[in-house]
C-alpha cells in the first residue's frame, strides 16, 4: 500500500456560519493550508439593474435599501446624489447636513457590525454583542427620523423624507458622548490582545500595488496604505465643510484593516459633531424645484403643483440626456452608479459599482499560503454583504 | 455479609453517585455557562423553562433525545456509532479516580472517597484523559466527510501539542510529594500549597487545561466559526449530546486535578467539611472556563502548537529540572 497526500477541494458555504451571507469559496487545500481559492458570487443576485430601467428615477430609492442593507442611509445618499448630478440640482444646506449625519451614523453602524462578526468569528464573542448594543442606539434614532429600522428610505432627489424628528438632537448627542467610551471598551478587549494580534497580524496581506490593481476601494484600500476617500477626492453633500482626518495603514493585513475601521468610527463621530453644531436652518427637500414633488399642503391647495405631482409620479422627471458616474463613500468603499439617460423619467441602464463584488475579487490573492483559519478572518477584514455584492 | 460483597456493594454506591454527581454538573454547567456568559454580555440567559431557565438543561436533553438520528451514507458505521461512546466512556472512566476527600472510617471500615483507589493514581488518569480525544479523532474520521476530517486532524496536533505539557506540568507537584497517589499529593500540601512552590507549572498546566478540554481559546477541532462544528458536524441527537457529555466531563475532571494538584484539594478551614473545600475551588475553574470563553479569540492550531512546543516545553523543562535539583540538595523548598 502507498501512502500519498493529495490536495483537498472543499466547498466553503454558501451554508457556512462565517461566510457573512451566500459566499461560496471553493478552497483547494493542502493540509491546512491554502494553495488556492476561488469566490463564487451570485447567490443573491435579484437583477437591482435590470429593475431600475423599468422604474422612475424616485421609486428605486427604496431598492438601494436593499444593497448593502447594513448602509442603507448611505446608499440612499449614494443615488440621491447621482441623480442630483445629473439633474444639476443640489439639496437644501439643512438637508446636506442632515443626510451627512445620517450617513456617518450608518458608517458606525456598519463598522459596528462589521466589528461584531469580525470578532466572532475569530473567536471573540463578547464583542459581538457589545457592539450590537451600541448598533441598537444608531437604529433607534434611524428608527425615530425614519420610521424603520433596516431599510430606511430616508434620502429624497432634492433632499431628505422628513425633518429630524423631536428630541433628535439630544439623543443624537447623548449618543456621541458615550461612543468614544464604548469605542476604547472594544479597543481594550482586541487591539492588544495577543491572541487577536497573533490571528490578525501578517494574515492575508494586499499590498499597495495589488489592491490598486484589483480596484479595491474603502477600508481595504486604506488599509494597504493609499490615501483614497471619496469624500475628500470628490466631496458630495458638503463633505468639503468637514474637518475629519482619512486614516490609513501601511501594512496591508486583517489587523491593518482592522485599525483603519477603528479609526474611522472616531472620525465618523467627529463629523457627526461638527453637523449638529452647525445644523442649518431652512427647508430639508428642494422647494419650486421642477424636479421635486411639492408639499402635501401645496398639493391639495394650488392646482399647479397638483399637476406637477401627477406627472412627476406618472412620467416621471424631464431628464437631461446624458452619461453620468457618480461615486460615494460608503462603509464598504466606493458605491458608485453609472446612469445613462435617455430623457425620459426612467434610467436607460443603471449600473451599479458595488464595493463589495470588487473587493471580494482581491480574496484569493490574499489567502494564498494562509491556513483555513485565516479565511475567515480574510472575510471578516473585507467586510462586505452579499444583498450589495450580488445585487 | 462477607467483606468481598460489602466492598463490591460500597464500590457500586461510589460509582453510582459520582455518575449522578457527573450527570447533575453536565446538565447544569451549560445552564450556567450560559448564563454567566449572558450576564458577562449584557443579556440574561435563559429565562423561559423554568424558574430563571433552571429547567433549560433539561429541555435541551429531550430535545436532543428526540431528535432524527442521521447517518451519512458513506459513513464508516462502527466508529461512527462507537466514537462517542468511546469519548463519553474515557472520560467517565478518568474521573473515577478522583479523590473527594479524605479516607472516611465508617462502621469500623476504611472507605477511600474515590471509586477506585489506585497507588498511582494520575497516571491512570492521564491515560484515559488522552484515550478520550480518540473519541473525538475516531468521529472525525469515521464520517468521510471534508469538515470533520480537518476537525480530526486538528485534534491530533491539539493531543500532541498539549498532552505532554500537561503530564510534565503534573510532574512537578509529584516530584515534591514524591507520589503518584492523589490522596498523598493532597497530603503533602498541608503545609503549603503546591501553587506558591510552583507558579510556573501551574501556568503551564493551566494553558494545557484548556486545550484538553477543547475550550476557548483553543477549542480548535469543534472550531464553530471556521468548520461549521468540526469533528461533530454530521452527529445529530444523543450522539451530538454525547460528545458534550463527554468534554464536560473532562472539564469537571480537570478542574478537579487542578484542585488537588495545586490548591491544596480538600484542605481548608474546618468549618467547612472538607468536600465543600474541593468543590469550592473547584468551582472556581469551571468559572474561568466560562470567563475566558466570554474573553478570549481562538488561537490558529499552528499557534497552538508553536505555543507548547516552543515556548512551554522548554518552560517545564527547565522547571522540572530545578524542582529535582531543589529537593536533592535540600533548598529550602519542603517542610
Amino acid at each position: 500500500m502507498s501512502v500519498e497526500t493529495r490536495e483537498m477541494l472543499i466547498n466553503m458555504g454558501p451554508q457556512h456560519p462565517s461566510t457573512h451571507g451566500v459566499l461560496r469559496i471553493i478552497l483547494k487545500l493542502d493540509g491546512e493550508r491554502i494553495a488556492g481559492s476561488e469566490p463564487e458570487v451570485g447567490y443573491l443576485h435579484r437583477g437591482f439593474e435590470k429593475l431600475a430601467e423599468n422604474m422612475l428615477y424616485q421609486q428605486f430609492i427604496p431598492y438601494t435599501d436593499r444593497l448593502d442593507y447594513l448602509a442603507s442611509m448611505n446608499n440612499n445618499q449614494s443615488y440621491v446624489v447621482a441623480v442630483e448630478r445629473l439633474l444639476g440640482i443640489k439639496a437644501p444646506p439643512r438637508a446636506q447636513a442632515i443626510r451627512v449625519i445620517m450617513s456617518e451614523l450608518g458608517r458606525i453602524a456598519s463598522h459596528l457590525v462589521w466589528l461584531a462578526t469580525h470578532a466572532l468569528d475569530i473567536g471573540a464573542m463578547t464583542v459581538f454583542l457589545y457592539c450590537f448594543r451600541e448598533r441598537e442606539a444608531i437604529i433607534d434614532l434611524f428608527e425615530a427620523a425614519a420610521g424603520n429600522r433596516l431599510n430606511y428610505n430616508y434620502a429624497r432627489i432634492g433632499g431628505v423624507a422628513f425633518d429630524l424628528p423631536k428630541g433628535f438632537k439630544e439623543n443624537l448627542q447623548k449618543f456621541l458622548d458615550i461612543f468614544p467610551e464604548k469605542l476604547d471598551e472594544y479597543h481594550r478587549l482586541l487591539t492588544k490582545n495577543r491572541i487577536w494580534l497573533s490571528r490578525t497580524k501578517g494574515i492575508g496581506i494586499l499590498t499597495k500595488e495589488q489592491a490598486i490593481n484589483w480596484g479595491t476601494s474603502g477600508p481595504v484600500l486604506r488599509g494597504s496604505g493609499v490615501e483614497w476617500d471619496i469624500r475628500k477626492a470628490f466631496p458630495y453633500d458638503g463633505y468639503e465643510n468637514y474637518d475629519f482626518d482619512v486614516p490609513t495603514n501601511q501594512t496591508g493585513d486583517v489587523y491593518g484593516r482592522y485599525l483603519v475601521r477603528m479609526e474611522e468610527m472616531r472620525q465618523s463621530r467627529r463629523i457627526i459633531q461638527q453637523a449638529i453644531e452647525h445644523l442649518p436652518d431652512g427647508p430639508v427637500i428642494l422647494q419650486d424645484s421642477p424636479y421635486v414633488s411639492p408639499s402635501k399642503e401645496k398639493i391639495m391647495t394650488e392646482n399647479f403643483s397638483l399637476m406637477k405631482h401627477m406627472v412627476l409620479t406618472i412620467k416621471g422627471m424631464r431628464t437631461p440626456v446624458a452619461t453620468l458616474y457618480s461615486a460615494t463613500e460608503n462603509p464598504k468603499g466606493e458605491l458608485g452608479f453609472y446612469i445613462v439617460s435617455d430623457g425620459s423619467g426612467k434610467p436607460y441602464k443603471l449600473k451599479i459599482r458595488a464595493p463589495s463584488f470588487i473587493n471580494i475579487s482581491a480574496m484569493p490573492t490574499m489567502l494564498k499560503g494562509n491556513y483555513v483559519a485565516d479565511v475567515i478572518a480574510v472575510i471578516g477584514s473585507l467586510d462586505f454583504v452579499f444583498g450589495e455584492c450580488d445585487r | 455479609m462477607s467483606d468481598a460483597v460489602i466492598g463490591a456493594l460500597i464500590f457500586l454506591v461510589k460509582f453510582f453517585l459520582l455518575f449522578a454527581i457527573i450527570s447533575v454538573f453536565v446538565l447544569y454547567a451549560t445552564w450556567y455557562e450560559r448564563k454567566v456568559i449572558g450576564h458577562m454580555q449584557q443579556r440574561i440567559g435563559p429565562k423561559r423553562v423554568g424558574w430563571h431557565g433552571l429547567l433549560q438543561p433539561v429541555a435541551d436533553m429531550i430535545k436532543a433525545f428526540f431528535k432524527e438520528d442521521s447517518i451519512p451514507r458513506d459513513a464508516d458505521k462502527l466508529f461512527f456509532w462507537s466514537a462517542p461512546v468511546i469519548g463519553t466512556v474515557f472520560a467517565m472512566m478518568a474521573a473515577l479516580a478522583i479523590p473527594f476527600g479524605p479516607p472516611l472510617v465508617l462502621f469500623g471500615r476504611h472507605i477511600t472517597l474515590d471509586v477506585v483507589h489506585l497507588p498511582s493514581g494520575i497516571l491512570y488518569m492521564l491515560a484515559m484523559l488522552s484515550l478520550v480525544s480518540f473519541g473525538v479523532i475516531f468521529a472525525g474520521l469515521s464520517t468521510k466527510s471534508k469538515y470533520p476530517i480537518i476537525g480530526a486532524q486538528r485534534e491530533v496536533a491539539q493531543v500532541i501539542s498539549y498532552e505532554l505539557i500537561l503530564a510534565t506540568a503534573l510532574l512537578n507537584p509529584v516530584i515534591m510529594a514524591g507520589s503518584l497517589d492523589l490522596t498523598k499529593i493532597v497530603d503533602a500540601q498541608s503545609h503549603l500549597w503546591f501553587i506558591f512552590y510552583q507558579p510556573v507549572a501551574f501556568v503551564c498546566f493551566l494553558i494545557s487545561m484548556f486545550a484538553v478540554s477543547a475550550r476557548v481559546p483553543f477549542d480548535l477541532p469543534e472550531a464553530e466559526n471556521e468548520l461549521v462544528a468540526g469533528f461533530m458536524t454530521e452527529f445529530t441527537g444523543m450522539k451530538f449530546s454525547l460528545f458534550y457529555f463527554a468534554q464536560y466531563v473532562v472539564i469537571f475532571t480537570v478542574s478537579m486535578l487542578a484542585v488537588i494538584f495545586f490548591f491544596g484539594g480538600w484542605l481548608g478551614p474546618s468549618f467547612l467539611p472538607p468536600v465543600a473545600w474541593l468543590f469550592i475551588k473547584w468551582a472556581f475553574f469551571i468559572f474561568l472556563y466560562t470567563w475566558s470563553w466570554g474573553t478570549f479569540p481562538r488561537y490558529r492550531y499552528d499557534q497552538l502548537m508553536n505555543i507548547s512546543w516552543l515556548i512551554l516545553l522548554p518552560i517545564v523543562i527547565i522547571n522540572i529540572l530545578w524542582t529535582g535539583f531543589a529537593i536533592q540538595f535540600g533548598l529550602p523548598y519542603l517542610h
